[in-house]
Order: C-alpha cells, then structure tokens, then sequence
C-alpha cells in the first residue's frame, strides 16, 4: 500500500472502504438488503417440452411488466427482480424448480407457469416451502381447494367459470343441439363437465361428446360421429396438433357446416391466415382477452400491448407471422401488479412476511380496469384465492376476430368450493 | 368407408415415416433414438425452404422435396463418421449417443426456429366429395352431405408412399449399393472380407436412412405442421411398425404400417377414442407376443 | 464381511452423515435423486444382470404411484398399506407383463414392453374420473405420515428416502450373490448354456422381471407419498428412457452405477440450465462424449480402470 503523506488520508478511507466492500459481513449486507436489495421472484417458465409456445410470451409479457414497474420506483422502492427457470413443462422439474427457488436462488416468492399438471405437481411443495406460489394457469384446480393456502390465482379466470359463462351465448344464438369434441384428458373433462351443467341449465341439449385421445395427430376419423342433428359445434384441443385438427374439421364439413363454436386454445399463438382455415370464417371463439385490437379498445390494452410488442393483430411488432397467445399472457402481467399492490398493503420487506402478503393479497377484492389489469375489471374471492373477469365472445370476419360479446363477472361466478383462509400458515 | 380411407393415409404416413428407420436399423442392426429428429429436421427445412422461396406454393415444395433429404441426409452421414464410428456401433453406447444427438438437434430447432408449430402449403389441395345414397321421403337420393370427404393432397401421398416403397426396394434388390447393403446386412465380417468398405457403407446408409425420413416428412408435413417436439410420435410408431414387419423385410414394414394405420381407424369406428387407442396397441403388442419374429422375419432374426 | 459389503454400507453411511453437511436445497434434491435412483436400482436388476432391455418401466413406477395414491384419495387408506398395495400393484402388473412380453426377446422385447406401458398409460387417461389424468391430483399433506412420522419435512423426507434406497441398494447386492441373481447374469452371458445347465431360464427370468417390477414401483409409490402428487405423465414413455439412461450413463450390471447416473444427470441438467437456456444441448454433449470416453457408464469405468471387484 502506498504511503505518500499528502494524499495518504484520502487513500486510508479510499482502502477502508474497498476492503469493507469486499470483506463485508452477512450483517451489514443484510441491514442494506431492507432498503436497495432487489424483491426477488421467481419465474417458473415453459422454456422447453409443449408449453414453450406460451412459455415465450409468458416470459416476454411478464419482463415487459416487471420492466415497467422498475421503472416506476419498483416495490417499497426496492427493484424487482425475475428469476427464471425453465420447467421443461414437467411436474417434477416443476417442483424442483420451487425447491431452487426457496432454498436456492433465495427468491422471495414463485410465480408463473401454465400447464396444470406442473402447477398441481408444484403446489405442494409450494405449501411445505412456504412459499408463496402465483400461478397463471386458468385450471380449477386452485378454486376446487385441492392445493394450499400459499397457492393464489389472483390474474386470470378459471377454465370453470370461462366455459360455464360460455353456455348462455352458445344456447341462445348459435342452436340448443351442441357436440361437443374435446381432449381425452383432465382439461378437456373440465370443458365436457361444466359446459355439459350449463347447457342443460340454460335449455339447451348436448347430443354428443366425442373425446380425442391425447396422441392423436390425424382428426378425420373422429368426425363422423357427429351426429346429423347438431346445431352447433363446440371444439377445444391443445397441444402442437391444433391447427390440423381444425383443418380437418374444414375438410370434413366443406361448404355446409353447422354453427362453429370454438376455444381460442385450439389456435392459440396460431395465425389466422393460415392456408385451410377459410371456413372459420363466420364462426365464433372464446377468447380470454381479444386478440385483435377492437374499435373500442380501451387506452389501457393500448398501453398493455406497446409495452409487450404486441401490434393490432395480435402479432409480435417484430415478426408479423409470430403471434402471441394473447388470451392468457395477460394473466402474468395482472398478476405481477396484483404482487406488487400485495407487498405494498403488507409493507413486505422479506421472506418473514410473506404470511402478511398472502393475507393482503386475500384481503383483495375489486380489481377496476386499468393499466394494470387491462383484460378487464375483475373481482378475487380471498377464500378460494381465485380471481372472476369478464369473457369474451367473437366472432371471425373478414379473417380477423372481431368482438361480438362480452359476458357480465357475473356469469362466471359460481358457489365457493373451499376456503384456504381457514388453513394455517 | 372414410375410416378405411383415413387408415389407408394413416397407414402411408407410417410406412413413410418407417421405411428409413426400417433400413437403418435393418443393416446396421443399431437403434438410432435420434431417427425421429432427422424427421422433424426435414419438416422444419421444408418450412423453411417454402417460406423463402414465396410464390406458387408447388415451387417451394418441389424444392424442399430435393433440399430437405439431402441437407439431412449429409447431416446424418457426419453424426455417423463423428460419433457412431468412433463407437464401433456397440447397440447400448449408441442409444446414449443418439438420446445425446436427440437433445442437441432439438436445443437448437428451438433456439433457431422456435417452439411453434408452424403450416407448409400443400402443392394442390381439392376437398374431395363422395355422394351418399339414401333412402329419403323421396325413395332413393343421391346427396354430398358434410362429412364424406378427403382432399387430394392426402389421396397424393397415398401415391407417393407407393412410389418411394417401389423405388427403396429397386434399390435395394437392383443395383450395386443395395447388393452391397445386404451383404452387409447378412454377415458384415464376411462383407469386409470381401472388400466391401464396410463402415463407408454404413455412412452412406445412416445417411439414407436419414434422408428418406425427411422425405416422408415433407410429404406429410402439409397435412400436420412443423413442430420441434414432432419427431417423439413417429420414432415410436416406427418402430413398432419395423419390428412387427419383422427386421429389414420391406414387405413386412408396409404390411405392418396397413394393419396398424387400419386397426386404428377402424376400432375407433366401435370404441370410444381412447379405449379403441388402448385396445389397437394392445393388439399390436400381442401381435408380437405370438409371432416374435414379426409377419415376415425370420426366427433367427 | 467382504469389500463389497463393507462399501454399499459405506455408501449408506455417507449418504446418512450427508444429510447434516448439505445445504437445504441439496439435501432436498439428494432426497429426490435417491428415490429415483431407487427406480434405476429396479430397472437394472433387469437390464444389467439379466440383459432384457425393456423401454416400459414407467408403466411399474406409476403402477407404485397410482398403487399408493388412489387407495389413499378414494378409500382414505394410511400410507402404510398404501406403500404395500403400491408394491404389490407394481409386481402383479409386471408378473402379467413378464408372462406375456418374455416369449420375444432382443428388440421384440422392447417394443412389446413399449407398447404394454403405452396402453397402461392411456389407460391412466382413460379412468380420468379417478386418476384426474395428465393434470394429476394432490396427496394431502395429512396422509404423508408414516408410523406417526410426518413425511413432508426435509429431514423425515431425506431419511425415508435413504431407507428405501438402501433396502433395494441391500436387496440388489444379495440378490447378485444369491445363486438366483448368479442364474441371471448366466442367462445374461449366454442363455442357451444356462439351459442346457438344467436352469428354467423362463422362471428365472420371469422373477426378474418381477423383482425389477416391484423394486420400480417401490420408487413410485415412493415417490407420490414423499413428493406429494401423482400425475400421468410418470407413465408417459420418456419415464421409461430416464431409467434406461441413468443406468446405462452410471454403469450397467454395477449395483451403484444407477445412483451414479442418476446424481449425474440431476446435477448437469440443473446446473448447466443455471448457466445457458439452451442447457438441453450441453446434455446432449455430454452424453455423446460420455460414449465416446467412458463406453461402460462412470461406474463401469471405475471397475476397469481402479478396482477390478466392484460388485
């Protein structure tokens, strides 16, 4: 160390202060962490296996919001922080990850994923972490109380209240004899069992369910067991085989086809334009949040879809051929604010209080339309940690999806089924 | 009757997808886990060779119909001289090496194509109606109801299936290289005794065997998509179609791809879908149960 | 006491002083790979000492999981005879199997078992009204007790998994020197000789396949009762590859060559995807160079090259 005696007090504090920088001990990081530490979530993403396409946008969507909210002063003024990790779209990866996050990577909360079956797998470990787990997921299984207390879907509507507030349009002006085609599995038995209820409830007759195996990738022969009678079509399907099996279905029906009713899940993140799907022309869709921008689009998804990159159509504004699977991504952006209005009602400054962010977060109820929740206004049921918005209906024309109608927060809406407030932490 | 036409494209698609790993796995007597990749490559290729070009879509497909197998093609032949070589074909290290290969074409479809599925044009494509006769409340009517239907595009790779069997087994019981494959395939040491230069061989029909899966999937890719998880279906059901023909038989693997394309498109007439999935693998299975050595193996195969 | 014994006792005893040294979040996944590894135990019993390559283990692993979860979801069952309907469910499925699927041999015997495991698995699919199918349901926190031990703790959670590993890593390594597990490895070398020894090599066989059976299911049930969740795809076929690779990446026919494999697959997938998104292809390279300079897995490099008498 150099001992020039004119400059030699300033170096003295000078190698002082490096040296308590490099040599710092755990407590004087730790007092420094309540004030500029980042708040550090979790991003459980589908990076790899069949939910990649949404993983993308999942991840492209809640950046852009996280971005946003830095910008703006970050939480408790404290930066926010994603902390990714693929799941591969895999429920044991997936509870490895929640693992990484809380033991790990020292994250303060886990958010994210779609898939039901990474979010089931996930959740109890979620609960034994203690962990608070947002999840994106649109399945009932949060509603339904098969998961815990420190699991919440504070940003998008269940697939339960999605299909039921389905029904009355579907009965009223497309037919009451509806087949219904869907995927032999978990999530296509939520669409065949709920829809089924709120057919009969509304009047309406459901003359045949025709369940597609899961590792089917031809269509074809499935549909001639759609019997002559039926009024109306109600398909939904996942998974990389959608677009063929819509083609399929234009193919088989030709020029006359009956009424169309369809899930955007069976082209989500696909375009519209594709070659062979002419015939959708004139059918509808239920969307989860519009994907092409309406005439009276609020300034909020305005704001929403040129903070994502997202043009009118629904398209990234870098590759007009790249769509985004624009009915549920919102979920994570909602969410994110929901996590932010959470740890700033619960003065959150570390993992000891994250009890008091899920009981701020419980507390919640009315979410208006906004900037941060631009999908539209919507209200949480802290008991069955669940939140209920408004659906949409449209209706193909001119090759675009254009809104025909919008179903009341009271549509969705059904009996609570659980309440995680009763369970300890 | 639209079963039975469903079974037949169903039974195409499979014998396409098969007859490469059919050779492969017929002379090298080695499980390529990474045949189904080199199907997808063809398929994401075919995608991208179609897009570039723009214009008639016919033009695009002619082209990826030349580029995609032999792009693959080549790509196999290397992993063969790099990696099974160097491995001496040992059956167990080159199921790892090729699960290996496996992970790294699909890492890097990822990153460079993406996680969507995305269409290729077909050539031509006219919706197909058959009349249906009917006794009506004005006695007999003939009328084209929604639903007997197929398109042309799919008769056409009923046709094309055909024309690549054909033109696979010329090759192989008509010329040199095909001479050369089945001694190879009877008694390698033997081969190599003559002369034969047995791990040249062995490149070329990796490489082949390559190329003709992403032959069969740019002719089936303009009726399902190009997606990078697509390979898994058609490794399996190639598989199973190879093994029940019974090992490097041509007649057995087309023989095998009609019974299972057919079985599953007739039982799922009777049975709800899944249970008719369920009962068509089954039967497959026990096929094999009592005839080990497949429809036209030998028993010492 | 032998070398041999003395080193899986060894092992044991590492893994057990493990658990007091390794952060919380290594202790869980130590927990975890020790139940999988468990599966490869299983799935080597019949691969490395009797040389029949099934690809349609998932099929015994989730018969263990559905074994153990649907009784416990449906007829409110204890853990207890929970693990042992699991167990059992897995080896009469594989007893079944193994009557059917052992009159082929070589690649018949791969695709029969592939496609046995595929009907299992849409099987799962099929009976969605209890198994919930690919979405799976949740094993309630209150039935992870065992004997009056609360399962779901990290601590509880890694001892129950060290036991069950070291009662198939024990039961392997007697059955390897038990004249039956001898048998195997003949019938493994040359079945024809073993024939003409006067063995029932079909018996034998048969034995292996359930005893391999059990062990998978074992893990399985295993598995949902320590984890907490059951879910189709632990059917689905890339469930029957892990095994396969694990054991063959550890060391075929070497009883800790599946925990080998198993900790070394983990390990490189979690870290290399800490440091790059496109970690899948880092995998993909290190197996390929895995064959290329260790052709008989870590642990069958360890034979050749240090000690000849690894069992």
């Amino acid at each position: 160390m150099t001992k020039t005696p004119t400059r030699r007090s300033a170096l003295k504090t000078l190698a002082a202060t490096t040296a308590a920088a490099t040599t710092l001990p755990m407590w004087a990081r730790y007092s420094q962490a309540q004030t500029s530490e980042p708040i550090r979530i979790g991003f459980q993403v589908h990076r790899t296996g069949i939910g990649a396409a949404y993983g993308r946008w999942y991840d492209r969507t809640s950046q852009a919001a996280v971005k946003l909210i830095n910008e703006e002063g970050g939480i408790n003024g404290r930066p926010v922080e994603l902390v990714a990790e693929d799941d591969g779209t895999d429920p044991k990866r997936g509870a490895e990850v929640l693992e990484k996050f809380a033991n790990q990577s020292n994250c303060d909360i886990a958010f994210g994923t779609l898939f039901s079956h990474v979010v089931i797998g996930s959740a109890p470990r979620a609960g034994e972490l203690k962990l608070p787990y947002f999840v994106v997921s649109e399945g009932h299984h949060v509603a339904s109380g098969m998961l815990n207390r420190y699991t919440l879907q504070p940003g998008i509507t269940d697939v339960k209240s999605q299909v039921q507030a389905m029904a009355p349009f579907v009965n009223q002006n497309l037919g009451k004899k509806v087949t219904m085609i869907y995927p032999d599995f978990a999530f296509g038995h939520d669409h065949r069992d709920y829809f089924s209820a709120a057919t009969e409830a509304a009047g309406g007759e459901i003359v045949a369910k025709i369940a597609i195996p899961p590792t089917e990738t031809s269509f074809t022969k499935y549909f001639p067991q759609i019997p002559r009678d039926t009024e109306v079509i109600y398909h939904v399907m996942v998974g990389p085989a959608v677009l063929t099996f819509v083609k399929e279905m234009g193919e088989f029906f030709g020029p006359s086809r009956p009424e169309i009713f369809g899930f955007i899940d069976s082209l989500e993140a696909v375009d519209l334009a594709s070659p062979g799907l002419e015939f959708l022309e004139g059918t509808y869709f239920w969307e989860g949040n519009p994907r092409y921008a309406q005439a009276d689009q609020s300034e909020h998804d305005k704001f929403y879809r040129a903070a994502v990159g997202v043009d009118e159509n629904g398209a990234s504004v870098s590759d007009s051929k790249d769509i985004s699977t624009y009915s549920h991504m919102f979920g994570c952006w909602e969410t994110l604010f929901t996590i932010k209005a959470g740890m700033e009602a619960a003065g959150y400054t570390g993992p000891a209080d994250r009890a008091k962010l899920i009981e701020a977060v419980e507390a919640m109820t009315d979410m208006p339309l906004s900037r941060e929740h631009p999908q539209g206004a919507k209200v949480f049921n802290g008991k069955t940690h669940q939140v209920f918005g408004h659906q949409y209906i449209t209706k193909v024309t001119d090759g675009k999806l254009i809104l025909a109608h919008t179903t009341s927060i009271e549509d969705t809406l059904y009996p609570d089924e659980t309440d995680y407030t009763t369970q300890s932490f | 009757m639209l079963a039975a036409l469903e079974g037949a494209v169903t039974a195409a698609v499979l014998a396409l997808t098969a007859i490469g790993l059919s050779l492969v796995f017929g002379v090298m007597r080695v499980v390529n886990v990474a045949h189904g990749e080199f199907y997808m490559l063809g398929a994401v290729i075919a995608w991208s060779v179609a897009t570039s070009l723009g214009g008639h879509p016919a033009i695009g497909f002619a082209a990826a119909l030349v580029i995609a197998p032999v792009v693959v093609g080549l790509l196999a032949a290397a992993a063969d001289m790099t990696i099974l070589k160097r491995i001496n074909y040992d059956p167990e290290r080159t199921i790892v090496a090729t699960i290996g290969l496996l992970y790294i074409i699909q890492q890097v479809t990822l990153m460079t194509y993406g996680p969507e599925a995305r269409p290729v044009e077909p050539p031509f494509n006219h919706r197909l109606a058959l009349p249906w006769v009917e006794w009506g409340e004005q006695g007999l009517a003939l009328y084209w109801p929604w639903g007997l239907s197929t398109t042309s595009y799919k008769l056409a790779v009923i046709g094309a299936a055909i024309v690549v069997l054909l033109g696979v087994w010329v090759m192989m019981t008509r010329t040199k290289i095909g001479l050369i494959m089945r001694a190879t395939q009877l008694d390698r040491d033997m081969a190599q005794a003559f002369g034969i230069p047995v791990e040249r061989v062995y490149a070329i029909v990796f490489g082949i065997g390559a190329g003709l899966a992403a032959l069969g999937a740019v002719l089936i890719v303009p009726i399902q998509q190009a997606y990078y998880l697509m390979g898994a279906d058609p490794l399996l059901l190639s598989f199973i179609v190879v093994i029940i023909g019974g090992l490097g038989s041509l007649p057995g693997t087309v023989l095998a791809a009609l019974l299972i394309g057919m079985s599953d498109g007739i039982i799922s007439v009777f049975f709800s879908p899944t249970l008719a999935k369920i009962l068509a693998t089954l039967l497959v299975a026990l096929v094999l149960v009592f005839r080990p050595q497949g429809l036209f193996g030998t028993r010492a195969a | 006491m032998s070398r041999a014994v003395a080193l899986h006792l060894g092992l044991i005893a590492a893994l057990f002083a493990a658990q007091f040294v390794l952060p919380t979040y290594h202790q869980g996944n130590v927990a975890r790979i020790m139940v999988l590894a468990t599966y490869a135990i299983g799935y080597n019993v019949l691969f490395g000492y009797t040389g029949l390559l099934s690809l349609g283990h998932a099929m015994f692993f989730a018969a263990g999981l559905y074994g153990l979860a649907l009784p416990i979801q449906h007829l409110g069952w204890g853990a207890g005879p929970a693990l042992l309907s699991g167990v059992a469910a897995g080896a009469l499925l594989a007893l079944v199997v193994g009557l059917l699927a052992l009159r082929t041999i070589g690649v018949a015997f791969m695709i029969v078992t592939l496609m046995f495991s595929q009907a299992f698995y849409l099987s799962v699919l099929l009976a969605g009204t209890w198994t919930r199918g690919d979405e799976g349901f949740v094993i309630p926190a209150a039935k992870q007790v065992l004997f009056g031990i609360d399962l779901a703790t990290p601590t509880t959670r890694y001892f129950a998994a060290l036991a069950l590993f070291s009662l198939a890593l024990l039961a392997t390594l007697a059955l390897v020197r038990h004249p039956f597990g001898k048998t195997l490895i003949a019938i493994r070398e040359n079945e024809e000789r073993a024939r003409m020894l006067g063995y029932d090599t079909f018996r034998h066989k048969l034995g292996a396949v359930v005893i391999s059976g059990a062990i998978s299911a074992g893990a399985g049930a295993g598995f949902a009762l320590l984890f907490g969740y059951a879910g189709a795809t632990f059917a689905s076929v890339q469930y029957s590859i892990f095994p396969l690779l694990w054991v063959l990446l550890g060391g075929a026919g070497t009883v800790i060559g599946p925990l080998i494999g198993t900790l070394f697959i983990f390990y490189l997938i979690d870290y290399a995807s800490g440091l790059t998104d496109a970690y899948m292809a880092v995998v993909g390279v290190v197996l390929v160079a895995l064959t290329l300079f260790a052709p008989q897995g870590i642990a069958g490099e360890l034979r050749r090259r240090v000690w000849k008498g690894l069992p």
